[in-house]
């Protein structure tokens, strides 16, 4: 091989090789869903109340994944539904959390985590009535959780009746569901907070527990606390 | 220096004795270094002394510190001899003189390392079945042989692990399930490790307990926390997204304490209680027992308990 061949296949090789770090940099950890900002305009450590909203659905039809169940986060400006599970809030502020139940039941892996902790009061509200467990072997009554280790936070999801007929279109706007809400404190610490459901709801995953159970964007995600 | 010709062998120097040099210069060092490690060291060396098991690993550790470390000074003393006593002088392109073996030399390092190895898994043998370390902290299986024998009957704490969590089950107190570990100081403990889902590494790091939690297997490891305080849990398997995120911590408190957070806690979980399955040392979480009544009650059929059939959900 000449050398302008030689230097030539260098070059292409060399090129090659920066453009598939760029890309994996680019891709994977650059990318990833949008953060949903509940804390413009909210004193940190004020003890001020943000409105956060959430809604967890059958399916994410706006994906690539269309079969994964997925939470969705509102945007408090324009009140559209975005996919993702990332939100900001302020330090040292209640959040008083409502989240939309589209979807239909399956039993905790564990039933421990049907009990609701690290709340105010220690209770959520489902449709209004205040419940401070829920039992998912018995009735088949829970479809996800919504917890944050971090703060000892868990809070299982009710869900329709066994036989509704759940909603297919993701976001979720009409069709059966269970309106829970509950109030916690966010810590006066800042930074990622990760937040996970229970429920083994991967479908098609051994045991449920891949896919959309470890996937930012659907079933997990970060509560990022800011000052 | 002399050349060789042929097989003839040089003969040997007039000069200075390099080993006994060696030797004389490596002898005080390796003394100096022992006595540094033993005993400034070798009492911070982790993982402490909290309990019995991290005491048993912190003096195996400093054992085999000692024990290394006369060989690598010797290796230190070496070089920096070799490069001082033997460095090529102004004027000297000629070769070393050839090697022929030396049999005291080969059959000195041989037995000096026969030795060291066969002592090694003879003081590690010990260490592992001596009742006092009984199993040194680590998973033992369901079927443990090594067993602490005074201390009365051990404190039995069911650690569960699940994405990305653990949670504890005692048994011996109506079988609540919290997320907090507390343990009294001088009573030996047995953790029965488990999983739900995937496998787990249940790591006490300040007591020197350490098991794997594998789904469907009661992995048993025993220690005796020796000191109050606080200890960190980790999971040392890498077990999904936020496995980073797996810890917690523990704390060993007097037993008074420990009776009254125990008693109290039984109390305060008794309607969670209500919801857990019967205490076992495993538990199979695709059989959910009272799911179908609920299932069938409306109008959907059920599996015989069985919530997750074996090949639902799949492998994609």
């Amino acid at each position: 091989m000449s050398l302008p061949a030689r230097i030539g296949v260098l070059v292409v090789a060399f090129l090659a090789v920066v453009a598939g770090g760029a890309f994996i940099v680019v891709h994977y950890l650059l990318g990833g869903p949008p953060t949903v900002d509940y804390s413009a305009g909210v004193t940190a450590d004020s003890g001020a109340v943000v409105h956060v909203v959430l809604q967890e659905d059958p399916q994410n039809t706006e994906t690539a994944h269309p079969d994964w169940v997925s939470y969705f986060v509102q945007d408090p400006k324009t009140k559209a539904w975005v996919h993702t599970t990332l939100f900001q809030v302020p330090a040292g502020s209640q959040v008083d959390m409502t989240i939309l139940g589209y979807d239909g039941c399956t039993p905790l892996r564990n039933p421990f985590f049907g009990k609701v902790t690290g709340t105010i009061g220690n209770v959520a509200y489902e449709n209004g009535k205040p419940i401070t467990q829920l039992n998912s072997w018995s009735g088949c009554n829970v479809g996800h959780t919504f917890s944050i280790p971090g703060i000892d936070l868990n809070v299982p999801m009710g869900t329709p009746s066994l036989t509704a007929n759940l909603c297919g279109t993701s976001p979720c706007t009409s069709g059966p569901k269970q309106v829970m809400t509950f109030s916690f404190m966010t810590p006066k610490k800042t930074g990622d907070y990760f937040w996970q459901c229970r429920v083994p709801c991967g479908g098609g995953f051994i045991d449920g527990f891949g896919g959309p159970m470890q996937t930012l964007g659907y079933m997990t995600g970060n509560m990022v606390v800011v000052n | 220096m002399a050349a060789v010709v042929g097989d003839q062998r040089p003969a040997e120097s007039a000069g200075p004795n390099h080993g006994l040099r060696i030797f004389l210069i490596w002898l005080p060092v390796a003394l100096a270094v022992d006595l540094l490690l033993y005993f400034v060291y070798g009492p911070h060396m982790p993982p402490g002394t909290m309990s019995t098991s991290a005491a048993s690993q912190q003096f195996d550790i400093k054992v085999m510190a000692v024990m290394a470390a006369p060989v690598m000074a010797f290796v230190l003393v070496y070089a920096a001899y070799a490069l001082i006593v033997w460095r090529r002088r102004e004027g000297d392109d000629e070769d070393g003189p050839a090697i022929y073996g030396h049999t005291r030399i080969q059959a000195t390092w041989i037995t000096i390392s026969t030795v060291i190895v066969l002592s090694l898994a003879a003081f590690g043998t010990y260490e592992l079945a001596w009742p006092g370390f009984a199993g040194a902290g680590a998973g033992e299986g369901p079927a443990p042989i090594w067993k602490p024998t005074s201390g009365g009957p051990p404190l039995q704490i069911q650690v569960i692990a699940q994405q990305w969590r653990f949670t504890y089950r005692y048994p011996q107190f109506g079988g609540f399930e919290t997320n907090i570990l507390e343990m009294p100081i001088n009573r030996p403990v047995q953790f029965n490790v488990t999983s739900l889902d995937v496998i787990h590494d249940f790591w006490a790091y300040q007591l020197g307990v350490k098991a794997d939690a594998n789904p469907g297997v009661n992995n048993v490891a025993f220690t005796t926390p020796r000191q109050l305080g606080s200890f960190t849990v980790r999971c040392n398997e890498l077990c999904g997204l936020w496995h980073g995120a797996m810890f917690n911590y523990g704390h060993v408190v007097t037993d008074s304490q420990f009776m009254s957070w125990a008693s109290t806690t039984e109390t305060q979980l008794a309607s969670v209680t209500a919801m857990l399955p019967p205490y076992s040392t495993t538990y199979d979480p695709t059989v959910v027992p009272n799911i179908n009544k609920a299932m069938a009650k409306a109008g959907i059929a059920g599996a015989n308990g069985y919530y997750y059939p074996p090949n639902d959900p799949v492998q994609p």
